[in-house]
């Protein structure tokens, strides 16, 4: 497909008073890992609940795959579909095991049968390392085994992007390594992704393109070296003499 | 101790004699006991006719009170309406108004049955006190678990069934099964609507012949018997649950 998987044109997001977005501005392109970085506070979260229809844009569009998504005559649920989210603090279904919260969406939404959808799930938790685990309640998981779950769930439905909000930041440190690697796989395999990290090691490696976040417009964008070695916009040095300083 | 004391309290004073033939006369529980205990099937048949109303119609209720939305307020305005009405009312009134009141109004291809009429009162009031429990169920499932079904693209209804709810029910078990305990002594109640022949009903028709109280303790116990293996199955539920929660350990 040409074009663009994700354009993200001159959004606005108002809180009563509190404009939280102010006009940003992001492309996404086929197979790209675009890093979201700023301050907490600086609308990464925010920007990537508009982009799964979480929140109602105040001004300004996003377009997926061509089909402007903001357009109030969109069905929400049939944009979601083709949207993969993972969260930071996992939000598995605490009643179902692994394979079940896995094999929901495609039963449910995807219409699959349930043997289809099992089998499907099946393979996923195999791709992130969990084949074993397909029985197990989350309460049974470690951290990182629940958010390589939810990551397997959020692919579930085939998705054409992949929003990934903080996903290792409710891990112990030792355990954040194991859903970063499966990240990098999943870029590896042409997966498109936008995520909002704190981890700048993991962003120099793998983002095609990092985008600075603050006053709620994309203060400054480009590859990793240009963002993170060279900075020019006065925020993102202080950002990052704050984040790296430690 | 205490028993001891208001055992010795009871049967020392002065009355005690006389109160002992009124309440507990032998005569009575050999004579009474058996057809008591027959109409109490009365009050398990109605309980088991009214306690699947109750929760379906509850379940109902309270997913409408918990939509969310502008289109939906009618839904929720309602859900409210309909609460504020039968939790309020006292059900021995809303008895009498549904089992005496619409019976006698002699509505054609309606029934008139009383029987009828009264559990359909019980039912409206206690699924009005249940629609609470379940919104609280629903109310405690974290924003965040609709998000998560929201974005794999489940619709509301397919995010409340199979996310919210089942999460919901679980955590008000033991608040249900409490609920059910009371309703099986409530459901006594219906003898006021007159001709549905329930243990209580059956007590005061003996009450009446002999003027002897024995009958109404007759009843009670056998109230109280029903009461004990659903006291027993919540206290099971209840360790079970916390048990689980002690897993990661013991405090």
């Amino acid at each position: 497909m040409s074009g663009p998987v994700l354009e993200v044109r001159n959004v606005h997001k108002h809180f009563g008073d509190v404009a939280v977005l102010n006009g940003v501005d992001l492309t996404v392109a086929e197979g790209q890992v675009v890093v979201l970085i700023g301050g907490s506070g600086s609308g990464k979260s925010t920007l990537l609940r508009c982009v799964n229809l979480l929140e109602v844009v105040t001004d300004g569009e996003i377009v997926l795959d061509g089909q402007e998504i903001t357009d109030p005559r969109v069905d929400p649920d049939a944009v979601r579909r083709r949207i993969g989210v993972v969260f930071q603090a996992y939000n598995l279904f605490p009643h179902m095991t692994a394979l079940r919260n896995v094999a929901l969406a495609p039963r449910v939404v995807g219409g699959l049968s349930r043997e289809v959808a099992d089998q499907r799930a099946r393979e996923l938790l195999a791709r992130v390392g969990l084949a074993d685990k397909a029985s197990s309640y989350p309460d049974r998981l470690s951290g990182g085994q629940q958010q390589r779950t939810a990551i397997a769930r959020a692919l579930a439905n085939e998705p054409r992007l992949l929003l990934l909000d903080e996903v290792t930041s409710a891990l112990d440190p030792e355990l954040v390594g194991e859903v970063l690697d499966l990240i990098g796989e999943l870029k590896a395999s042409g997966t498109t992704i936008l995520m909002a990290t704190h981890e700048m090691g993991f962003a120099r490696r793998v983002a095609d393109q990092v985008c600075f976040l603050a006053d709620g417009v994309v203060a400054e964008a480009g590859t990793p070296e240009q963002v993170l070695d060279a900075p020019e916009h006065p925020r993102l040095k202080q950002f990052l003499s704050r984040v790296l300083a430690h | 101790m205490v028993a001891i004391a208001a055992w010795l309290a009871v049967t020392h004073a002065p009355g005690w004699h006389s109160a002992r033939e009124t309440f507990f006369s032998g005569h009575s529980f050999r004579h009474d006991g058996p057809g008591i205990a027959k109409a109490l099937l009365v009050d398990l048949e109605i309980l088991a006719i009214a306690e699947p109303c109750i929760l379906l119609l509850a379940l109902i209720v309270a997913t409408m009170r918990t939509s969310v939305g502008p289109m939906l307020a009618p839904l929720r305005i309602g859900a409210a309406l309909y609460v504020d009405l039968f939790r309020g009312c006292p059900m021995i009134i809303l008895l009498i108004l549904f089992g005496v009141g619409i019976p006698s109004l002699g509505v054609h291809h309606v029934t008139n049955s009383a029987a009828v009429w009264g559990t359909t009162a019980i039912v409206l009031s206690y699924s009005a006190f249940v629609t609470e429990v379940f919104r609280a169920g629903i109310l405690s499932v974290h924003p965040s678990q609709r998000a998560a079904a929201r974005s794999l693209g489940l619709n509301p209804r397919q995010t409340m069934r199979l996310v919210v709810l089942p999460q919901a029910v679980r955590t008000v078990v033991p608040a249900l099964l409490n609920d059910f305990v009371s309703l099986q002594r409530d459901v006594g109640l219906i003898f006021i609507v007159g001709g549905v022949v329930d243990a209580v009903s059956k007590a005061t028709i003996a009450n009446e012949e002999t003027f002897n109280f024995t009958p109404y303790v007759i009843a009670a116990i056998l109230f109280i018997l029903i009461a004990v293996p659903s006291g027993r199955l919540a206290d099971r539920y209840n360790l079970r649950a916390y048990q689980r929660q002690q897993a990661g350990g013991a405090v």
